[in-house]
């Protein structure tokens, strides 16, 4: 699961490291990549593995529009309005999603990846596993793009300094759309992924999101390598505190070290501000 | 404005709010008109935190929780009135401030934000699993008809809507104090630049600590208030991020940093939900709730100061 956060996280990081926004819509973005899933395989039958592409390519398109439509009138206004406008936006998805698909659980049955193995002893869902090795491929190729490509770099430098950006002939209207883009396909591939073994309903998102946002602190907001470790943390604790103290207060356990890390480096782990 | 014809309009204002349910004997209006009150009193006490202090808090609704918990627990288990439950429930939270208070103002932005939602999340979840407590099944305040004002129970709304009208001028009162006060000085150069205040040797983090314990105390007052009223209370209902965000969201339709802000911004916020709900609601859609994320965008774009920028530009150009 470690993975999957971190791979939801690392969205939210890039956006925010790239205009300093928090997108309070990111669970909602990961529900629409969950419905689309599920719908691509209620209709067309095709299964979550084949569809993720189309997902991550929907969602793409996702992020540049709300981009667009709403976050480019927000960039110079003060931080509340930005919050607003995406918890607005949050609102906006999720009882769009109830409207249209009512408050039903949805499942995908009989995806192509299922059933168990067994390592020494110790059962691991296959689903499961897929969904970590996929994200941690997706997350392996969005290192990749962002620290080589051309295009990457030039993210990079529009998060560093906007102005200076510019002034090298970067257009930061497009980087930041393209950002938008990026971290909205990230988590579209979470979402087709996470679609293999749960379920799928209006509010899902809620509870991702809670935990993208103390992952993407905790790695530093901005830092995407950092988000990967700090979502591995945040699943090794989840598992743990569920295991050694009570299911129900896993996600205490999650938030309270989150708060003692921020206490201790309040950047968060691997922050640089 | 001249001064005395401010002072005749707030008279006149006041006297129409005191008549109002004389006026209005039907439970459902007094009923609005005491959520306006609730929620305006609410969005002021996070204001004098977030509005002036700069700190935007996204975990207030562990105050309220900790106001109707504190009171409905004690009348439980020891008999003892409300209003000595309300006073004990604004001093714990004051207390569970300072504690939340000391780590997190160490945080900044969006940083202090996140760490406030995720204390909410903390609070929440612990109540949830807290049985003594309720639980998840929360805990009913035992009916009392006497009558009497101590058991702070009434059959007739007109006793509420008189004890939330003295609740929320209670917290515009104190907002108004604060506002012209040395402290709401330091406040606000606290807000504008934090690394400025301490330069000129305010005392950041007493400061804000102090804004804090004001705005806990008050939220506080307004969940006692809340327990009395519904007379039911659970982890859902008193502790959850939803209402912690529509507190905040009050005040900034209204007007952050200002003193009449949240009034203004509870009075449209709160009818308008009703008239969604009412009229769209029920069919299980969530139509309501689709209209109301809609106009939060709107409002974030085209009036991010609320609706008190709007009110100041307009006298700017007239006067």
């Amino acid at each position: 699961m470690g993975f999957v956060y971190a791979l939801i996280a690392a969205g939210l990081s890039l956006i925010f490291g790239l205009m300093e926004i928090v997108n309070f819509a990111h669970g909602e973005f990961l529900m629409l990549a969950m419905f689309s899933t599920y719908w691509a395989w209620a209709l067309w039958r095709l299964d979550p593995a084949v569809s993720l592409p189309l997902t991550a390519a929907a969602m793409f398109l996702l992020g540049f529009a709300t981009y667009h439509g709403l976050i480019r009138w927000v960039l110079g206004a003060p931080m509340l309005a930005q919050i607003f406008a995406t918890f607005g936006l949050a609102i906006f998805l999720r009882s769009a999603a109830q409207a249209i698909w009512g408050v039903d659980f949805h499942l995908v049955k009989d995806p192509v990846v299922q059933g168990r193995i067994s390592l020494g002893g110790l059962f691991i869902g296959l689903p499961q596993l897929v969904a970590s090795v996929g994200a941690l491929l997706a997350f392996v190729f969005l290192n990749w793009f962002i620290s080589r490509t051309e295009t990457g770099l030039a993210l990079q430098a529009t998060a560093q300094d906007r102005q200076a950006a510019s002034l090298m002939g970067i257009d930061t209207e497009r980087m930041f759309a393209l950002g938008w883009g990026i971290g909205a396909a990230c988590v579209g591939v979470a979402g087709a992924l996470l679609t293999i073994f749960f379920y799928v309903f209006p509010d899902v998102g809620a509870s991702f999101a809670l935990l993208a946002y103390v992952t993407v602190a905790l790695g530093g907001f901005g830092n995407v390598p950092g988000t990967l470790v700090a979502g591995v943390v945040v699943g090794l604790i989840e598992v743990l505190g569920g295991l050694l103290i009570a299911p129900a207060l896993k996600y205490v356990a999650v938030f309270v070290l989150y708060l003692l890390v921020v206490l201790w480096r309040p950047q968060g782990l691997f922050g640089r501000f | 404005m001249p001064r005395p014809l401010t002072l005749t309009a707030g008279l006149v204002a006041l006297a129409l709010l005191l008549a109002f349910p004389l006026v209005f004997t039907l439970p459902y209006p007094r009923d609005v008109m005491i959520r306006i009150f609730l929620y305006a009193m609410l969005a002021a006490a996070w204001n004098v935190l977030a509005g002036y202090c700069g700190q935007i808090s996204l975990g207030h609704a562990v105050f309220f929780g900790t106001g109707a918990y504190t009171s409905t627990v004690l009348v439980k288990t020891l008999g003892l009135t409300p209003w000595a439950g309300m006073l004990a429930g604004a001093a714990l939270a004051v207390a569970l401030s300072q504690l939340i208070g000391y780590p997190v103002f160490r945080l900044r932005g969006h940083y202090f934000a996140i760490a406030t939602i995720a204390v909410g999340e903390i609070v929440q979840t612990l109540m949830i699993n807290w049985d003594w407590a309720g639980g998840a099944r929360g805990l009913f305040i035992p009916i009392d008809r006497t009558g009497s004002l101590l058991a702070f129970q009434f059959r007739d709304k007109q006793v509420y809507y008189y004890i939330a009208l003295g609740i929320l001028l209670l917290a515009l009162w104190v907002t108004r104090r604060i506002e012209r006060s040395r402290t709401g000085y330091y406040f606000r150069a606290i807000r504008e630049d934090q690394d400025a205040a301490a330069s000129l040797g305010i005392p950041v983090a007493r400061f804000k600590q102090r804004a804090m314990a004001v705005s806990a105390a008050l939220t506080a007052l307004g969940g006692t208030f809340y327990a009395q009223y519904i007379l039911f209370i659970d982890p859902e209902s008193v502790l959850p991020l939803s209402l912690s965000i529509l507190i905040c969201l009050i005040a900034v339709l209204g007007g952050v940093g200002t003193l009449w802000g949240p009034l203004i911004g509870a009075a449209i916020l709160v009818p308008l939900g009703e008239a969604t709900r009412i009229y769209l609601g029920g069919t299980g859609k969530a139509i309501d709730l689709l209209i109301y994320g809609f106009l939060i965008m709107v409002i974030s774009v085209v009036q991010p100061g609320g609706i008190m920028a709007l009110a100041q530009r307009g006298r700017r150009r007239t006067g």
